[in-house]
């Protein structure tokens, strides 16, 4: 089964990495762009089933994949 | 002074911070691979030094903070044992919660790679009575993501507390966003734990203890460990 942690920026913490590349987005031309924020993805592959998963995925993001004072994090199981 | 080195895969200051032990203590520090799961009898003192644990994947300090050795390290410092933790080492004190907050891309996003002045900001703790409270020491810094952040809660506890014992200044000691080399929330660039007995900071103060470094400014923070474990003993 594949399955996504999306993993952003809490909304208020400042992301540099995120103001740069709107920056250069800006400077490159590209129109109508309000703001950028960055983030991770992390494309997952798992056995069993969906619920065990999808608990998997949770304890995956909360014990490393994502640094909750900062970050918040999604998980998507995609089939 | 019993210390130990934490060393973990892409780690590289590990030699710079045993020779500095090495020097102001006068024993040989023991170094502690990161798969090991206890710490040497005896230990007075654990650094996890600086470097690029695990080549920053992830998060900095994100997977050196979940290895095994890193439970012992916990264990000693709920005893109340001395951790120190410095640039990475401050960033896998955090990552383990050993220390709140995190450490966030520098502000300007540069690497910064250079020699900076801190104020101390007091001299009542195992790790400052080396020195005197205002004064202003010259270490270095090399990071890319040494800006300090944490929820305003935690940030006025770490004030309230004088948890703050390190801060980027100027060399007459003025507190400002010029001297702010990194954008860190109250200019912090070291913190200890609420008991006291974990500090985490960005700048390397291992790498001024010796007259062929140019600056000798890092060595009390040595000095004044040595001395506060004489006394306890």
């Amino acid at each position: 089964m594949k399955a996504r942690v999306t993993v952003t920026l809490k909304a208020g913490v400042l992301d540099p990495q995120g103001k740069a590349i709107e920056g250069a987005l800006k400077s490159l031309g590209v129109d109508g762009i309000a703001s950028v924020r960055q983030g991770k993805v992390f494309d997952i592959e798992l056995d069993g089933d969906k619920t065990k998963a999808e608990a998997a995925l949770k304890a995956a993001a909360d014990k490393l994949l994502a640094n909750t004072v900062i970050e918040n994090y999604r998980v998507e199981v995609l089939g | 002074m019993k210390s130990a080195v934490l060393v973990f895969p892409g780690i590289n200051r590990e030699r710079d911070m045993a020779r500095a032990l090495r020097l102001v203590s006068g024993r040989e520090p023991a170094m502690v691979w990161h798969a090991e799961t206890s710490l040497p009898e005896g230990t007075d003192l654990v650094v996890a030094p600086g470097g690029f644990s695990y080549g920053d994947y992830l998060r900095c300090g994100a997977i050196a903070a979940r290895a095994p050795v890193m439970d012992a390290v916990r264990a000693f410092a709920s005893d109340g044992g001395l951790v120190l933790g410095v640039c990475n080492g401050f960033q896998i004190l955090c990552e383990s919660g050993l220390l709140p907050g995190i450490l966030m891309r520098n502000a300007r996003l540069k690497f910064i790679c250079h020699d900076v002045h801190l104020r101390v900001e007091r001299s009542d703790t195992p790790f400052t009575r080396g020195y005197n409270a205002g004064q202003v020491i010259r270490v270095p810094v090399a990071h890319g993501e040494g800006n300090y952040a944490a929820d305003e809660d935690t940030i006025r506890r770490l004030e309230g507390e004088g948890r703050v014992l390190y801060r980027y200044c100027s060399a007459s000691g003025e507190v400002g966003d010029t001297h702010n080399i990194n954008g860190a929330a109250q200019s912090i660039a070291g913190i200890v734990n609420e008991r006291g007995n974990v500090l985490g900071m960005m700048p390397h103060p291992e790498n001024h203890v010796e007259d062929i470094m140019g600056c000798t400014d890092g060595r009390g923070l040595f000095a004044g460990l040595v001395a506060h474990l004489e006394r306890a003993a």
